[in-house]
């Protein structure tokens, strides 16, 4: 991916290799909190603030500290450590800002320290050498790709909410249903 | 509606026009492009059309009424515009028990897991269309040549040589274009017939010009700066862009839908600008070969949003601060 140019980095992250739908990575967000257009929106930020930092926080420790160093299977647990405190911060910030989206949000929100998309996207910034501007592309597009499939069954699943969905498939099932034919709409995007 | 005394709440004034009516002039305007992919593509396209729709029929009596009576059969022929549609798009040399498991899977999963007519936010042929494609590639992307005259007053079925599509690198005069003597799926070849189908349909108020024109003419924009950066500017090359693959097909029969694209005016036209973006942008920038299917599958994931966001001024509203 490192030879690619930045704007085909962004719309790879963002689409071809979209991080919910082509890689299904972070899917526990995704069907958890694609309850309310405006919950969405509110994680889909603070993933994409997660993401941008840990990725360029991850990759300098990466690549003056672990790499040197030959400490390379120290990784996950440092890019954990990384992520978890990130994610402390954006929990004290929601907490502050605004109580309705911390209360929205709930249990996922210290949920995305374990949200494998951003832990995919530390490693595969890595892994994929990918250089430090390339990688704040590549997190912005991977949260931007996460934050539009998010708000999109958020909305799927409001108006679903309004339509005489059987009862067996109500709920969960539908939304799970609808987020099947989404990713089969995103297999289109193919390089 | 049959019952003369109806207690109910307003509006108490009925149109002649229903969920039936409407539905079977769908068919009415589908008959000239069925009837062209049969003379085109011969007996398989007409198995294939025949198949699909009966599948789709007696899916949703079963679901709806769980018998097989011919009234419930008929039903309000929203199935039958599914199974139609869902025919004309698969190529004709579609093996049958796929189109029965096509046809399957747009009625049940597409139509009626969501709650049926009214309720499904995805098309549902194009759900069956798009499930097909992804299980069965190599079936969904062998197109044969349309059949000649002679071909025709010879013998009834002939087993015709496999050949490319126009997306597929197939070389074809504008006009063979128009008329549909090209390799693709059964419906989507000739474009006469489509335009005849949308008269009709623009005649008796059935579609709406908005999503259409979007989708049309943001389709041409892209051909047009695609080939202008490409230094072979021509007419010809939009106009052969638009009739090539499904894009005339879908812009009359698919985006139309009323069910599944936006209410609002000012949200058809992005409708139907988003599909041709996406439609364009994966036919000449990525590998797969046509971006119908995929174009309107997320387009239509995104039209509660944008039912959401463009919901228009009322009368006499001021702006609040």
């Amino acid at each position: 991916m490192s030879e690619y140019g930045l704007f085909m980095i962004f719309f790879a992250a963002a689409f071809f290799n979209n991080f919910v739908l082509i890689q299904f990575l972070g899917i526990c967000p995704f069907l958890g909190v694609s309850k309310r257009v405006e919950s969405s929106l509110g994680m889909g930020m603070a993933v994409l603030f997660v993401m941008t930092l840990a990725s360029l926080i991850t990759w300098m420790l990466h690549e003056f500290l672990l790499f040197p160093l030959g400490l390379d299977y120290l990784r996950t647990i440092t890019f954990i450590l990384v992520i978890a405190s990130l994610v402390q911060f954006v929990e004290l910030f929601v907490q502050k800002a605004s109580p309705t989206l911390y209360k929205a949000l709930g249990i996922f929100l210290p949920l995305i320290t374990t949200n494998c998309a951003v832990m995919g996207l530390a490693i595969m910034n890595v892994t994929e050498g990918l250089n430090i501007i390339q990688t704040l592309v590549h997190a912005l597009g991977a949260a931007a790709g996460f934050t539009l499939v998010l708000v999109m069954l958020a909305g799927l699943r409001e108006h679903l909410e309004i339509h005489d969905v059987p009862k067996p498939l109500a709920g969960v099932p539908v939304a799970l249903l609808a987020a099947g034919i989404l990713a089969l709409a995103f297999s289109g995007f193919v390089l | 509606m049959t019952d003369k005394f109806v207690v109910g709440p307003s509006p108490h004034v009925l149109g002649p026009k229903t969920v039936k009516s409407v539905m079977w002039e769908v068919v009415i305007a589908l008959a000239p492009v069925s009837i062209a992919g049969i003379l085109l593509f011969g007996l398989d396209a007409l198995l294939v059309l025949v198949t699909a729709t009966v599948t789709a029929m007696i899916l949703e009596a079963l679901v709806l009424h769980r018998n097989l009576k011919p009234a419930s059969i008929l039903g309000d022929g929203s199935a039958a515009v599914s199974g139609l549609i869902l025919g004309l798009i698969l190529p004709p040399s579609t093996p049958l028990w796929m189109v029965v498991i096509a046809a399957a899977v747009g009625i049940l999963l597409g139509k009626h897991a969501f709650g049926g007519l009214g309720n499904n936010i995805f098309n549902p042929a194009l759900v069956a269309r798009a499930f097909v494609f992804m299980s069965w590639p190599v079936a969904m992307t062998t197109w044969h040549g349309p059949l000649s005259l002679s071909d025709w007053t010879t013998r009834v079925s002939v087993d015709v040589a496999s050949s490319a599509s126009p997306l597929g690198g197939a070389q074809h005069g504008l006009m063979e274009m128009f008329l549909g003597q090209t390799a693709g799926s059964i419906g989507e070849t000739s474009a006469l017939a489509i335009l005849l189908g949308a008269i009709f349909l623009i005649v008796r108020g059935h579609i709406d010009w908005r999503a259409p024109l979007g989708y049309v003419g943001s389709a041409a924009v892209v051909a047009a700066i695609y080939s202008f950066l490409g230094g072979d500017f021509a007419l010809t090359t939009i106009a052969w862009q638009l009739m090539a693959g499904g894009l005339l097909f879908a812009a009359v029969f698919m985006i139309t839908d009323m069910v599944t694209s936006p209410v609002t005016k000012t949200g058809r036209l992005l409708f139907g600008i988003g599909c041709g973006l996406i439609t364009m942008v994966i036919r000449l920038y990525l590998s797969a070969p046509e971006g119908v299917t995929y174009g309107i599958l997320f387009m239509n994931a995104m039209v509660p949003l944008i039912d959401r966001y463009t919901v228009p001024k009322v009368f006499g509203e001021v702006k609040s601060r």
